[in-house]
């Protein structure tokens, strides 16, 4: 038996180095300090993403991306298919978390500075990410062609079309027409099972692989004599597996106590239902478009405020290249301001939106 | 060349002349008079100005002097009220004073073609008119359904005749003890109807085709319905149960003892929501009231009672199934449509129960008890399955623990094994 797995085992490494790997493993060291914990976000939503995967597999077996179909199939999968109610909650509760883990993940490594030099691109490349998770969650929202993503997508989408010029042209991208119709599922549905997993894979890839490489970044102002190192194998994917079966604990209570709910079919010709409101990740874009004034200075409020995230998203992708303390190894507590002040307005904001629904 | 000259000049001057004349003429005709002198006037005789601005008439181009006549282009009262002057008509006049008008078809064509010309002749007919014909003044007259002066359309929701005033038109004058005390009828016509099931769907659910005063007794020929007749009424908008009833052994029985079909159990103007407690032989149960305890009749009533409460009950427990299920997340759609079938068969069993026929319900009955067995198997289904996944929960769960805890020890055992480096 041990001779028959030393063949194979013979027989992989003469084509894929695997030697040259189990090497570089067993040399890899990872930084163990007091803010450590923060780093087993990035694992969490890695197997979040890896539950998608194989969640939104199962479920394309049995989904119909039409408008006659769509809502239909949902009711079929979560209530005849052998625990296809299993696949659907779990595709749902750990898109939702894995959106929370991303945004966890991203704020701990702005606060430890970890975009700064080498890793300015791994940065970029998470902020990628975080754009196309986003994207995953408008598009998937849509698919079980219910009330609620309907109005949503069709608020979402009317809002990218107040854009000056371009804003129509991107909403009729976007719908297929100038409306949410069967052109628009089936255009989400390519965009959720084609497009955006084929860009995930290649970025997600970079973005590990400027992991592997550059190794995890250590937080400024912490003595040398305060950063240890673990190996990676098996100290710290042990670790992060502990993390994993409990994210799977949770989202196995969630599944049986929540099942994600179908909603009642959309209808295209029904009034907008009172208190309509996007995904929870969302809704602080939603609330600062509802609360802003009509005007300002006579150009229209709301274009103020998608100009004002559209900007305020691309200075926080080049955050590496404008922090130059950080880039020194020096404190920057400015930018540790700027991140508590975005991170509070987010809470906030998203709490007004389900505090203060009649806002 | 003068003479030329000349002609031009006057052609000039009766053009100027023609168009002052017929400019004046035209002032001289739009001048209503009328209105100037009683808008300067107060209360009763101003009154008609204001209200007038609202009224159907006005909106048609009518004015105060094609219902009272004279000639308000003239300044001077004396010279306003000339001959063809009819003033206000006495009260007992007032419906061919209406009639002169509404009564001539080639006339009210010019405004709506649609509109009926029959009113004088169906008002004689009813029992205001046949009072008024003895001299009774205090009955119901055009005026005192639509107003004098601010008439509106029937259509219009702030017109008296419109369906959700109509009630209180009516009982302006049927509520007023002190008004009806000389006719010797009830006067709580009103406070019925409010408590009733129509009233209920009437202003509570704005449903305008809820019956109002007039849809049973009739608008201009008003009469209070006939005993034989209250029966075809009722079956304006019921004809299902009225046809039950009529091949039902009761119609012969009512139509000998004069009894009035659906009045005699659901009553008249306070016609409560029908209950399933009308049924058998309970405290609230219409059939005691001509049935003998030991009748067949009785028996059957009894029966029919606990048949329906017995399907009820089924359909009750397949629902509470259905809930329980859905409260535990378990997908429950489908069961949950095949149960509203089983509730239109419960409403189709409840209007059966006029045809009075044990069989036909029971019949009935049982095509519905088919479907609610369907559904209650889906919803002891469902627990079945919220169970399971609660154990399949628990031995999960159960597993990832003991692995969490398993790799725990092991991160322990490491940590301790491998030194921690410093780079």
């Amino acid at each position: 038996m041990k001779n028959i797995l030393q063949s194979i085992y013979f027989y992989l490494d003469t084509r894929f180095k695997l030697s040259d790997l189990i090497q570089f493993a067993k040399k890899k060291k990872v930084p163990e300090h007091k803010h450590s914990f923060w780093y087993y976000f990035g694992g969490i939503c890695l197997f979040l993403f890896i539950l998608q995967v194989l969640t939104g597999i199962l479920l394309l077996l049995y989904y119909t991306p039409s408008v006659d179909s769509a809502h239909e199939s949902i009711q079929f999968i979560m209530s005849q298919v052998k625990f296809g109610w299993l696949m659907r909650s779990v595709h749902s509760w750990s898109a939702n978390i894995l959106i929370a883990a991303i945004f966890i993940h991203m704020f701990s490594s702005f606060f430890l500075k970890a975009y700064r030099s080498p890793r300015e691109l791994t940065w970029i490349t998470g902020f990628f990410l975080l754009l196309i998770f986003l994207a995953f969650g408008f598009s998937g929202y849509l698919l079980p062609w219910n009330e609620l993503s309907f109005f949503a997508t069709r608020i979402g989408s009317d809002i990218a079309g107040t854009l000056p010029l371009i804003g129509n042209h991107i909403k009729t991208f976007i719908l297929g027409g100038t409306d949410v119709t069967g052109a628009t599922i089936s255009r989400f549905f390519w965009l959720h099972i084609g497009i955006l997993p084929l860009l995930t894979v290649m970025i997600l890839g970079i973005h590990v692989l400027l992991v592997q490489i550059l190794g995890m970044s250590k937080p400024i102002g912490i003595p040398e004599n305060k950063v240890k190192e673990v190996p990676f194998f098996p100290n710290f994917i042990l670790k992060d597996s502990l993390g994993w079966m409990l994210i799977l604990a949770l989202i196995g209570v969630l599944c049986v106590f929540f099942p994600w709910e179908i909603g009642q079919k959309a209808d295209p010709f029904a009034a907008t239902p009172i208190g309509i409101k996007p995904e929870w990740y969302f809704t602080f874009m939603f609330s600062t478009l509802k609360i802003i004034p009509a005007h300002i200075f006579s150009i229209e409020g709301e274009m103020i405020a998608i100009f004002g995230f559209m900007i305020g998203g691309l200075l926080w992708m080049l955050v590496p290249f404008l922090d130059r303390n950080a880039a020194k190894e020096r404190r920057s507590p400015v930018f540790s301001f700027i991140g508590w002040v975005v991170l509070l307005y987010i809470v906030v904001m998203t709490a007004v939106t389900y505090l203060l629904p009649g806002l | 060349m003068k003479a030329r000259k000349m002609r031009k000049i006057i052609n000039l001057l009766s053009i100027f002349f023609l168009a002052i004349s017929i400019f004046s003429l035209s002032l001289y005709a739009q001048k209503n008079s009328c209105v100037e002198c009683h808008q300067e006037l107060e209360d009763e005789l101003l009154a008609p100005v204001e209200a007038f601005k609202i009224d159907i008439h006005q909106q048609f181009g009518l004015s105060c002097a094609d219902c009272h006549g004279g000639n308000p282009a003239e300044e001077d009262i004396d010279l306003a009220k000339d001959k063809t002057f009819k003033g206000a008509p006495q009260r007992f006049r007032i419906p061919e004073f209406c009639a002169s008008c509404h009564s001539d078809s080639r006339y009210m064509r010019r405004f709506n073609p649609r509109i009926r010309v029959d009113q004088l002749d169906i008002y004689w007919t009813s029992k205001h008119g046949q009072l008024l014909k003895k001299g009774d003044t205090k009955v119901a007259l055009c005026t005192d359904c639509h107003a004098a002066h601010g008439i509106q359309a029937a259509t219009h929701p702030k017109s008296w005749t419109f369906p959700w005033n109509i009630p209180q038109t009516c009982s302006r004058c049927h509520s007023d003890t002190n008004y009806m005390k000389d006719y010797k009828i009830p006067t709580k016509q009103w406070d019925d109807y409010k408590d009733s099931v129509h009233a209920h769907a009437l202003f509570e659910k704005k449903d305008l085709s809820a019956p109002v005063c007039n849809d049973c007794h009739g608008n201009h020929g008003a009469t209070p319905p006939e005993v034989t007749s209250i029966a075809y009424i009722c079956r304006q908008c019921h004809p299902s149960a009225g046809e039950l009833f009529s091949q039902s052994p009761h119609k012969k029985a009512f139509d000998e003892m004069e009894l009035s079909e659906c009045e005699a159990c659901h009553g008249n103007h306070k016609i409560l929501p029908p209950s399933d407690e009308m049924l058998g032989t309970g405290e609230k149960a219409v059939c005691i009231q001509c049935h003998e305890p030991d009748s067949e009749p009785y028996q059957i009533a009894s029966r029919i009672k606990e048949k329906l409460d017995a399907f009820i009950k089924k359909i009750r427990h397949a629902e509470s199934l259905l809930e329980q299920a859905d409260r535990q997340g378990v997908e429950v759609s489908e069961p949950k449509f095949m149960l509203t079938e089983a509730n239109s068969t419960l409403i189709f069993v409840r209007n059966l129960t006029h045809s009075f026929s044990l069989m036909e319900i029971e019949e009935k009955i049982e095509e519905g008890k088919k479907v609610v067995a369907e559904v209650t198997n889906a919803g002891e289904a469902a627990l079945r399955e919220a169970k399971f996944r609660k154990t399949g929960l628990i031995i999960a769960t159960c597993f990832i623990f003991l692995l969490s805890i398993a790799l725990f020890l092991k991160i322990k055992q490491i940590t301790k094994k491998t030194p921690n480096e410093s780079p």
